[in-house]
């Protein structure tokens, strides 16, 4: 992996729905630039509908820019699809747990993918599931866990794969203030720790603020309005000064 | 009052709950079942025969094996058409998922076969084939083969989308894909579709062996009508049923082991 380029790459990439040419073409993503370097933990923030999501599903793969280029580690993440099995993982805004399986069968899911022997999958996922708090819910059903229960369950399967890439697609917004502020600082704790480069999408100042070691906030359709540095010696004043100037740029 | 004096009523709730609703299982046919005995007092044998003469028949059927093979035989081409009919369904309703123009061509045709009586199936399989099996085969595959291709391509294209974006983000390859999200997301239809093609399936094969073949229950009840023997009948036609709801009763014992991650609702329908 090279350290002069940015880990994820997006040049003057726009993306539209319906058919071009036709006027029914809705453009959720404008001539956008964005890099990402390795290990920043990027929030987009913006409000609903400004194309967050259609980002987040091009630089997974998931979706194809309609112009520009995505890469991720020098890679085309939609053509080049499964050369990033086990190096990009993604916490869904919902927890998407398969109902058929136990927490640790769903934890064990992407291990599966990475052809892991069954031994040491089930102890990955073990691991995983204790360090998210759930000892003793390895064998629950996803429809016997609570909603913040169910979370940490994608948490830990995003996380199992030892993926360098996470990208969460508001994953807390589902669940209640206490909750979720819980599993926030967790989430952070554990992208710090283990190195993480994550990009994190939420239409919360609050919760970019709290996540994020730069903020981005995008105007509609999707482009940068204000790119935003944070470090750990940014003050409190600073950030009541930063969450202004979000809150200026989103009211406008 | 205490949790233990608050148990034994609802304890005693369930017993009578339970006792109840196997009665209501059993009442219907022991109605049904003393109805005939009473009619047998009343009628010839032809007509109506005892319910002894009916079941002692039934045992000579199941000791028998000059006889009982026959209702292997007729066990054997139910499944052997109906797995037939299943992974050639299920092959098209991949490429029906898979493809537009595919879903766009085989959908009328399927359509076209599901109007098509099982006797005028009955009637081309003599026409065009001259062994017994190739034909019943072919009538049990082509009798059956829509609604297993409708009701696989249903469930395929109801499975969750997020569910399968997800599985997706971990870039599965096919055989993963397939083992890990599609199959166990269609398994309760496809034990859905098995059990209603079951039910036509074993009505179709007596067709089909009443006509086209030397053996089984349908060519065994045809013996049964050329006598006028309505016990033999009778015991024979509870060979086919006895099999079906064995048949239906395994199917449930999957359904309710390989689906025990279902949440079950306090409050039933």
């Amino acid at each position: 992996m090279t350290t002069a380029m940015p880990l994820i790459n997006l040049t003057q990439v726009s993306k539209s729905f319906g058919k071009v040419g036709a006027g029914s073409a809705y453009v959720a993503v404008d001539r956008l630039d964005l890099q990402v370097n390795q290990g920043q933990m990027l929030a987009l923030l913006g409000k609903t509908g400004c194309g967050k999501s259609t980002i987040f599903n091009m630089i997974a793969g998931l979706t194809e820019p309609t112009s520009g280029t995505v890469t991720v580690d020098g890679r085309n993440p939609f053509r080049e699809f499964d050369s990033f099995r086990g190096k990009m993982a993604i916490v869904f805004q919902n927890d998407r747990l398969l109902p058929w399986r136990t927490a640790i069968g769903n934890v064990e899911l992407g291990l599966e993918m990475l052809d892991i022997p069954q031994q040491q999958r089930r102890a990955t996922a073990t691991r995983w599931l204790h360090t998210l708090g759930l000892r003793g819910h390895e064998n629950d059903y996803p429809h016997a866990l609570s909603g913040g229960m169910r979370q940490r369950v994608s948490i830990a399967r995003a996380f199992a794969t030892d993926a360098n890439i996470l990208l969460c697609d508001e994953p807390f917004s589902a669940l209640d203030e206490m909750t979720g502020r819980t599993l926030r600082a967790e989430f952070v704790k554990l992208v710090k720790e283990n190195g993480k480069t994550a990009v994190f999408i939420t239409h919360s100042i609050n919760e970019a603020l709290e996540i994020g070691d730069r903020i981005v906030v995008l105007k509609r359709p999707a482009n940068i309005a204000v790119d935003l540095p944070l470090t750990a010696m940014t003050t409190a004043a600073e950030k009541e000064s930063i969450r202004s100037e979000i809150q200026g740029v989103l009211a406008a | 009052m205490t949790d233990a004096t608050e148990q034994r009523p609802d304890r005693a709730n369930l017993g009578a709950a339970f006792g109840r609703r196997a009665m209501s299982y059993v009442l219907p046919f022991a109605v049904v079942a003393g109805l005939w005995q009473v009619a047998s007092l009343f009628f010839p044998p032809f007509l109506f025969p005892s319910l002894i003469a009916v079941f002692k028949r039934c045992f000579e059927i199941l000791v028998n094996w000059g006889q009982f093979s026959d209702v292997l035989a007729t066990i054997g081409r139910i499944m052997a058409g109906l797995a037939g009919a299943f992974l050639t369904g299920a092959a098209f309703a991949v490429m029906m998922a898979r493809s537009r123009a595919v879903n766009e061509f085989l959908s009328p045709i399927l359509t076209l076969f599901q109007g098509i009586p099982a006797l005028s199936w009955v009637v081309f399989a003599i026409i065009w084939f001259h062994g017994i099996e190739p034909r019943i085969f072919f009538i049990m595959v082509m009798t059956t083969l829509p609604a297993f291709t409708f009701q696989v391509l249903s469930a395929l294209q109801g499975m969750s989308r997020d569910l399968m974006e997800m599985v997706m983000s971990f870039r599965p390859t096919r055989a993963k894909l397939f083992r890990t999200m599609i199959i166990p997301a269609i398994l309760p239809d496809i034990l859905t579709a098995w059990k209603v093609n079951l039910g036509n399936a074993s009505r179709v094969v007596v067709v089909a062996e009443l006509v086209g073949a030397t053996g089984g229950v349908g060519y065994e009840l045809l013996q049964q009508q050329q006598v006028f023997d309505m016990a033999g009948a009778l015991a024979w036609t509870l060979q086919l049923v006895f099999f079906v709801l064995i048949a239906q009763a395994i199917l449930t014992f999957i359904e309710n082991v390989a689906f025990r991650y279902r949440a079950v609702s306090e409050r039933s329908l």
